[in-house]
């Protein structure tokens, strides 16, 4: 599976960043994790605010950076 | 739900009752006895510090709870298909209440212009969106009164408004980046998930957390330098720079201001001993916006997606609106 966090030099990117390394650590999950930074391939995804989450190419989440409950939840959800 | 409920009720018997708490540290701490510019400007701290925060804390939670009706992709959704000039209004106007980071001006310039909102009707929420911020209007309104807040928010409007109506009139268009018109996104974004009042709450948790956790130092250091000023700098000691009798002093204020970048809450004190000392409303205000209206962070950023040219002229409109606001309020205060 391939997580990519997308977001350029925002404090909230960063933190998701971690916060999903950590999930896909400590559930054992087989994942690469890409962060993408190019703005032109953020704006691909319609995102609007940053931080984004897109799992297997599919954005599941945007704006916020969601709790470790549910980042797994959106894993599980999209793998 | 109680939970909140009983936060609430706690916020109000304190703020309520912060003036008598003062009164009560001030004896207790026999600082009463004390009768010069020190005891002047600790008596000043300890009111102003817990009132200034307390305002902040209830205004940036319920900030966090209304922003969660209103998602990027809906005020988006709400722009398409408007008029020029209504659109530059509603822009403005959903640019306070949409949630927003200038890390995220670009993509969200992208999607706008996607979208076909017009390249006026964006920027007047570029505009709006940074300057009119909660964290500015809720020290405005706890160290200078409400007439100082609503002014500030009314002035940042219509410079959003009419600034976005003339770029949108001059038809700058060719001076976007031509890939902003290329990309085709995938629209359908995250589809929503359902939310519900818990979350809502929690977002306003969350926005406690991030804001009032990142500007309080700021406010106690803000605070701080103002009851000094309060106490020791005599009173007239900015009036001759920055006085209504100086015609130069707004534009001067504006130029100093752009390309000084603070958050809101960082600037605030600033603003306070300029004002305390003499400085003009006007003038003290154009600064302000300037600071946090207009930055050169901002420009870099923009700089991926709108080329020189459009900068100049963008910041240009901007900053002019802005020395414009400070003349009429130098006139009318």
């Amino acid at each position: 599976m391939i997580i990519k966090i997308l977001g350029s030099g925002c404090k909230r990117c960063e933190k998701l960043h971690k916060k999903v390394t950590e999930v896909v650590i400590s559930n054992k999950i087989y994942a690469e994790i890409i962060k993408v930074d190019d703005i032109k391939e953020i704006a691909k995804y319609g995102i609007l605010m940053t931080p984004g989450l897109v799992i297997n190419e599919k954005l599941v989440y945007s704006i916020n950076v969601p709790s470790e409950k549910d980042i797994l939840k959106y894993i599980k959800q999209n793998s | 739900m109680w939970f909140v409920t009983g936060l609430i009720v706690i916020w109000f018997l304190i703020y309520f009752n912060l003036e008598r708490l003062a009164v009560v540290i001030y004896n207790i701490t026999g600082l009463s006895s004390v009768k010069d510019g020190y005891a002047r400007s600790i008596e000043f701290f300890i009111y102003e510090v817990p009132k200034v925060l307390l305002l902040l804390t209830i205004i940036v939670f319920v900030m966090g709870i209304i922003r969660t009706y209103f998602s990027p992709e809906k005020t988006r959704a709400l722009l398409e298909k408007k008029s020029l000039f209504l659109g530059n209004i509603l822009a403005s106007v959903l640019g306070i209440f949409t949630p927003f980071c200038s890390c995220s001006a670009v993509p969200l310039f992208i999607g706008f212009v996607e979208a076909g909102i017009p390249l006026g009707v964006t920027l007047s929420f570029l505009i709006a969106a940074p300057m009119i911020n909660e964290v500015a209007v809720i020290l405005l309104f706890g160290l200078f009164g409400w007439k100082t807040a609503v002014i500030y928010v009314s002035t940042g409007l219509v410079i959003a408004i009419i600034s976005g109506y003339i770029i949108g009139k001059l038809r700058l268009e060719r001076y976007v980046e031509p890939w902003v018109y290329e990309i085709k996104s995938n629209r359908k974004g995250t589809g929503e998930d359902k939310i519900n009042l818990q979350d809502r709450i929690d977002s306003g948790y969350t926005a406690v957390k991030d804001i009032v956790g990142k500007v309080w130092i700021y406010i106690i250091i803000g605070v701080g330098v103002g009851s000094f000023a309060h106490g020791y700098v005599p009173e007239d000691f900015m009036a001759g720079i920055m006085g209504k009798s100086n015609w130069w002093a707004v534009p001067l204020s504006v130029l100093i201001g752009i390309p000084l970048y603070s958050n809101a809450a960082g600037i605030i004190p600033i603003v306070q001993v300029l004002l305390e000392k003499g400085a003009s409303l006007g003038t003290a205000l154009a600064f302000m916006m300037a600071v946090i209206g207009l930055s050169l962070p901002e420009a870099i950023i923009l700089k991926k997606v709108l080329k020189l040219p459009m900068i100049f002229i963008f910041f240009g409109i901007v900053g002019v609106g802005i020395i414009l606001t400070g003349y009429i309020f130098n006139l009318i205060y």
